[in-house]
């Protein structure tokens, strides 16, 4: 279904308000992976505040939808999301990275409500997602799997082998999302291990591919609803992003990958975010005014 | 080389391989939440008898392990029992980080059959060969670690493997074994040493392939030299049977552990630990593969090459036996 007005909206306030959320975190901790947390935020607010079907009171509720989060060492900012989702307190936050906190740099499964697997080796996601899918299956649930990889850990073997496994199986059950921000740790990644031609990639191991821009909701939903009407391939959903998205003194830096703030970049960063936010409503036409600045990720023109 | 092994004929032993396969379909019939997983060895591990008979839950992954292991922790948070074949050498090195972390790190309840362990795929090389399984799955936090001596141990071993609730890993060997038992109620116990033979001299303790081999050892030295030797088959080396292995060090003073594995890290490794903290002195040796890439060639060649046959055994014994029990 498109997104209706009211939900756009609703997913641009949560989105921004997360994205503060996940600075203090950052903050709190000491240091974090804000780069690639900040990429992947509106991914993460559209499957959870539209799309999947959850219920945070009952972390363990048989037919909830699935998320692994295979790009795992962004749990500054899944984090935030499930506390303020309600899956645990959100003052255990301010506890992030501290000695005996259940919050680690990586989200563990066993301490943390609402994390389906532990990741943070990269390229362990995808394998993960799919046994869940194929397991939906032989048991006949509805439920669905979502895997959200980042681009630097497709350089892993184990993700290919997982991607041919998903379109042997059939794995339609299962949506594949990469978020695609063209950076890791050690530079851009088509210097330090190239992808390209990445979607190809995706289509040649059996999937149906669609590009989108990663950080406008109408898009990702447009592909969101395609994937889940699969039916004879599973789906990857590239979505061009925008690493440290929203925060100016970061945005596109792979250095950010990782990093700390202090109250001045801290406070700094926090007003990047509100200028982002008002320039992204004035760009998709939900508030009226002048946009402050072009939006920085320009994803291609969702496939037809 | 050293004098070849006695060796029995085919029709007189068991393929554990097969026996794992016939027990998995058995325990299939029962519990549909059982699915199988295989990296193209679904005919060589016999994980394919479950296979053919339950084809809806049966996943050929192709000759991709890590995307195996971790389909097995998605099936096993989904709340199905996977167990999981392959090759010892790929289960337990090509697919080890997916183990650790996909698997024991969250205690999944996965089970992991792995064939042609030790020097079982002799003619192999030492590409098949696999020697460090035992320390390197000894090491894992919440896995369980079996070696069962032959087909009628393999099936107790199968079987509480499914009983237990968390992650397994089960090693048996290529081709057929010497019998152990002739019969299955022998009172086999998950975590507890089983005693072969009691005595005082000595004890032998052993697993897998080398129990058998130990039984013949300590038999022959008891006709030729009177000897009295406790033979402890600890099909289970993790959680190990600390008791055995301290009523041994008790009231024997003497032991040898004997392991188809190098002699670092796996159950003399295991045993040595438990014996040294008793605080007791006791003459202590182990045998196995002496640290080295094995040469090429049939199992029990092997096993006699590096000493852990029963000829190995009786002359380790032996050598044992003509020194003190201990010297400071």
């Amino acid at each position: 279904m498109p997104l209706t007005t009211e939900e756009r909206l609703r997913l641009e306030e949560k989105a921004h308000e997360l994205r503060c959320l996940s600075v203090d975190t950052v903050a709190w901790a000491g240091s974090g992976h804000i780069g690639g947390a900040m990429s992947a935020m509106d991914i993460l607010t559209i499957l959870y505040h539209k799309y999947m079907k959850i219920d945070p009171k009952t972390p363990d509720l048989p037919d909830r939808d699935r998320f692994v989060l295979s790009k795992g060492h962004v749990g500054v900012g899944y984090a935030p999301l499930l506390a303020e989702l309600g899956y645990f307190d959100k003052e255990l936050l301010k506890k992030y990275n501290h000695t005996g906190s259940p919050l680690g740099m990586h989200l563990d499964s066993l301490k943390v409500p609402g994390v389906e697997a532990s990741t943070g080796s990269l390229g362990h996601g995808l394998a993960i997602g799919l046994g869940m899918a194929l397991g939906a299956r032989l048991k006949k649930e509805a439920w669905k799997t979502f895997v959200l990889l980042g681009d630097g850990e497709c350089n892993e073997g184990e993700v290919w082998e997982s991607a041919m496994a998903a379109s042997h199986f059939k794995a339609v059950n299962l949506v594949t999302i990469v978020d695609r921000n063209m950076c890791m740790i050690d530079g851009p990644t088509e210097e330090v291990m190239g992808l390209e031609p990445f979607a190809d990639k995706w289509k040649a191991f059996g999937f149906d591919v669609l590009e989108v821009n990663g950080h406008d909701f109408k898009e990702l939903a447009f592909a969101l609803d395609k994937a889940l009407a699969a039916k004879d391939k599973p789906v990857a959903i590239i979505a061009n992003t925008i690493k440290g998205c929203g925060i100016d003194f970061i945005a596109g830096d792979y250095k950010w990958h990782y990093g700390s703030f202090d109250e001045e970049t801290k406070a700094r960063a926090k007003a990047s975010l509100v200028r982002y936010k008002e320039a992204r409503l004035v760009a998709v036409g939900l508030a009226s005014g002048v946009a402050a600045g072009p939006l920085p990720a320009q994803g291609k023109e969702p496939a037809q | 080389m050293s004098k070849m092994t006695n060796t029995k004929p085919d029709s007189e032993k068991m393929s554990a391989s097969e026996v794992y396969g016939k027990t998995l379909s058995e325990l299939g019939e029962k519990h549909p939440e059982i699915v199988g997983l295989s990296a193209d060895l679904a005919g060589s591990t016999k994980i394919g008898l479950f296979g053919s008979q339950f084809p809806d839950r049966f996943f050929n992954a192709g000759i991709a392990e890590q995307n195996m292991f971790g389909m097995a922790a998605g099936l096993a948070s989904a709340g199905l029992v996977p167990f999981v074949s392959t090759f010892a050498v790929f289960a337990s090195m090509r697919a080890l980080e997916q183990l650790h972390s996909d698997i024991c790190y969250p205690n999944l309840n996965v089970k992991i059959i792995a064939t042609h362990a030790g020097l079982s795929f002799g003619q192999a090389g030492s590409t098949h060969h696999c020697t460090e399984d035992l320390a390197i799955m000894r090491s894992l936090a919440n896995l369980a670690v079996m070696a069962p001596a032959d087909g009628i141990e393999t099936a107790h071993a199968v079987r509480a493997a499914y009983e237990r609730k968390g992650p397994v890993y089960i090693r048996i060997n290529r081709g057929f074994d010497h019998t152990v038992y002739d019969r299955p109620d022998y009172g086999f116990e998950f975590g507890k040493a089983q005693m072969m033979r009691d005595g005082s001299d000595l004890s032998i303790i052993c697993c897998g392939s080398t129990v058998w081999r130990a039984v013949e050892a300590a038999k022959m030295l008891e006709e030729s030299d009177g000897l009295k030797i406790r033979v402890l088959n600890m099909h289970t080396i993790k959680p190990i049977d600390k008791e055995a292995i301290k009523k041994a060090v008790k009231e024997t003073g003497r032991i040898i552990t004997a392991e188809d594995h190098n002699i670092f890290g796996g159950l003399g490794s295991a045993v040595a630990e438990v014996a040294a903290e008793t605080g007791r002195p006791f003459a202590f040796k182990r045998l196995g593969v002496p640290d080295t890439y094995s040469i090429i060639g049939k199992h029990e060649d092997l096993m006699a090459h590096y000493g852990y046959d029963e000829n190995g055994i009786m002359a380790a014994a032996k050598e044992m036996m003509g020194r003190k029990p201990y010297t400071y």
